[in-house]
């Protein structure tokens, strides 16, 4: 198992929700990883990517494959950026000098679950969370990385924690970056519908491996005056006894 | 000034999207379609495999279409039909009605077709006072609602039985009790019957034209494609040129992958072979036979390496169904003849980016659609091509422009960056606490409009990193 880790906190994770990059900081360290968090980084460019601004997402992705360049491991808390790095470095960057380097880094970039499960070995981190739960499988995470159970197998393993099943698990809860400000009406009828299978769950909340889709369903939950409750799968692996 | 399309769009989604009714229709068709495609999918040893190879046959196909349409058209001619090759719509459209003028034609039957959908054959075959019957049961059902299809394979998906029922007592004269589906049926077939006997013209698309034997493939359900194909004295079948398989065996694979992907069926109930007009000796079939390839912006598309592949559809409508944003904002709110994923994917190409470019922002780009697709384009990653080219070929507004380049030169300078976002945090804490958030003067309005608003901590990560969590 790799022992130093080197953490990738996605700029709007650092920014509104720094409690999921301590989570996360949290979770590795428990497994016994010396964590890094190179202090000069910022985004990985996938703002500027989706909405079709290549030229600009370019300097910002080749800063971060010099930021994080020498590093042996790079642990994401999401999987959209995880793969922005993995899936579509190579491509934004296919005539950079930094291309190979780039290549390099994306197969040394992992997901959290995908980190703890596939790489680190680990499933059981001694997490209680005693509440019931219902997963959201993110897009990117779920059809870019092909990550179906890793984060599913953490939540098994968590003791007290009741896993609910939740229906059309694998449709966007319509997120999407600049489309979730772009097309505001559409973006929230996804997520009202996601919202719809949440509740009828009747779990006390709902996670995801992406604070992006929380964030948006979140929003959502709020706004309608739904019960459920957002938190992300650092945060209920991070939670020890009492 | 009038309305832009992308205006439209936004328009027509937002009212789509609040309709609730609409919802519960689209739901339900699709969660059929989505049950009869998982069984559909089970029934192939290797789904997966089945794809793969449907998609190295359309490679081969689609980079060697000069080779294939050759051998199509000459094989067609051996038989006595006649093969047109027609750049743009209106040339389609022109030698289907010069063939209409020259026969004599009053009344037209059609099956089934997107291609003329496109290129918009109906309306200009009415200017001639010919009567056009759609023969499909949904084109049927739209037609007589002045409606463009709904959806590529369902086209009146969007009308539950009672406005079905309605609108044949309106336009039919005729009222089913108790909106009984099969009498609804039946009404229809007896009005179309009519139609098949009096009609000179039959018009076809075709799912598949096969090189090696010179023929059209159709798949139907209802029947009415045979009898279109075969009743009429004249045969016209429309087509994309993309639609070319090298070898008739290349259909044991194509269809069973376009049933299943299309409806969940292992087969559908007809699958026809057409090779020409009636021969010496043969008792059916047309005296004439036309087949009108296609082009209609294909070849500028079969240009772009990047995105030839878009050219492998077949017209399944699988990524429509699996979209969620075509199950919010539905069909017609597209505005284009080919919706969804594969519309919003294809669309620019054939009717221009700067009118059509919306589309591929309209998208979370969540890849269902990539992972459904029969013939494996990736979809939504050609959603990404047309948003880079669209901002490369300066499309996008100056706004965001700026917005980006400001962005960009945050983004490259952490000090910059951590200063920004730590004054706007406070800022926008200040304006929330005032009750202002998504109001007129919340910078994150877009947002908090439609959202209760972000959380707004004290502290960033990298500040709690620095002050001890580093450990």
């Amino acid at each position: 198992m790799p022992r130093k880790v080197t953490l990738f906190v996605p700029c709007y994770v650092d920014q509104l929700l720094p409690e999921v990059a301590a989570d996360t900081v949290r979770v590795l360290r428990r497994i016994g990883c010396e964590v890094e968090f190179p202090e000069n980084q910022t985004c990985c460019g996938q703002p500027a990517f989706n909405t079709g601004y290549w030229n600009d997402a370019r300097p910002c992705a080749e800063r971060f494959v010099r930021v994080f360049g020498g590093a042996e491991v790079v642990v994401c808390p999401s999987g959209s950026c995880t793969t922005m790095v993995r899936t579509f470095y190579p491509e934004l960057l296919s005539s950079s000098p930094l291309r190979d380097d780039a290549i390099e880094l994306g197969r040394h970039t992992f997901e959290l679950s995908e980190f703890l499960v596939k790489i680190a070995g680990v499933t059981e981190l001694g997490a209680t969370f005693p509440h019931t739960v219902t997963y959201h499988a993110s897009c990117h995470g779920l059809r870019e990385l092909k990550l179906r159970d890793e984060p599913l197998e953490l939540l098994r393993k968590v003791k007290g924690l009741k896993l609910l099943e939740l229906s059309r698990s694998e449709e966007c809860c319509g997120f999407g970056g600049t489309f979730a400000t772009k097309f505001a009406d559409i973006s929230v009828a996804m997520g009202n519908s996601k919202a719809e299978c949440v509740a009828a769950t009747g779990a006390e909340f709902v996670t995801a491996i992406d604070s992006s889709c929380l964030l948006h369903l979140e929003g959502v939950l709020r706004k309608r005056g739904k019960a459920a409750k957002t938190i992300h799968l650092a945060g209920i692996l991070a939670q020890e006894k009492p | 000034m009038s309305e832009t399309s992308a205006q439209e769009f936004l328009r027509k989604a937002a009212v789509k999207s609040a309709d609730l009714v609409h919802r519960d229709i689209i739901r339900q068709g699709i969660e059929s379609y989505d049950a009869a495609h998982l069984r559909g999918r089970l029934r192939f040893r290797d789904w997966d495999a089945a794809r793969q190879k449907c998609r190295e046959i359309k490679q081969e196909a689609i980079n060697h279409l000069d080779k294939y349409l050759l051998q199509f058209e000459e094989k067609v001619r051996a038989r006595g039909g006649h093969v047109f090759w027609a750049a743009n719509a209106q040339e389609a459209c022109q030698y289907v009605t010069d063939i209409a003028r020259r026969l004599g034609v009053r009344t037209v039957v059609k099956s089934k077709s997107m291609v003329t959908e496109e290129i918009h054959l109906s309306p200009a075959l009415e200017k001639l006072d010919i009567k056009v019957w759609e023969t499909d049961l949904g084109e049927f059902i739209v037609q007589l609602r002045n409606e463009p299809p709904y959806h590529i394979v369902t086209p009146a998906m969007h009308l539950n039985r009672a406005q079905i029922a309605d609108l044949f007592h309106e336009k039919l004269g005729e009222r089913i009790p108790g909106n009984d589906p099969t009498k609804l049926v039946a009404l229809a077939r007896r009005r179309l019957r009519q139609s098949f006997f009096s009609a000179e013209m039959g018009i076809s698309g075709a799912n598949f034209i096969v090189a090696d034997s010179g023929v059209i493939a159709i798949s139907t359900n209802e029947g009415n494609g045979r009898l279109c194909t075969s009743v009429p004295r004249i045969h016209v079948v429309v087509t994309g040129i993309e639609k070319v398989l090298p070898r008739l065996e290349d259909l044991a694979v194509f269809w069973p992958v376009l049933a299943t992907s299309g409806t969940g069926q292992a087969i559908t109930t007809y699958s026809t072979l057409i090779g020409g007009p009636r021969q010496a000796g043969e008792a059916d079939g047309p005296d004439e036979f036309h087949v009108v390839l296609v082009d209609n912006g294909r070849s500028r598309l079969l240009a772009d390496a990047e995105q030839r592949e878009v050219l492998h559809c077949i017209r399944c409508g699988a990524c429509l169904n699996t979209c969620p944003v075509y199950r919010s904002v539905g069909g017609h709110t597209y505005g284009t003849t080919y919706q969804g994923p594969i519309g919003s994917v294809l669309t620019p190409h054939l009717a221009g980016l700067r009118q059509y470019q919306h589309l591929s922002y309209a998208s979370s780009l969540c890849g269902a659609c990539t992972s459904v697709c029969p013939v494996k384009i990736d979809l939504h990653h050609h959603l990404l091509h047309n948003r880079r080219n669209a901002v490369n070929s300066r499309g996008s507004k100056l706004g965001e422009r700026m917005m980006f380049r400001l962005w960009r030169s945050t983004m490259l300078h952490p000090r910059i960056f951590v200063f920004l976002s730590s004054a706007g945090r406070r800022l926008l804490r200040l304006l929330y606490r005032m009750g202002l958030a998504g109001s007129i003067v919340d910078p994150m309005r877009a947002w908090n409009r439609y959202r209760s608003p972000v959380p707004l901590p004290a502290e960033s990560f990298r500040s709690r990193w620095r002050k001890g969590l580093a450990g």
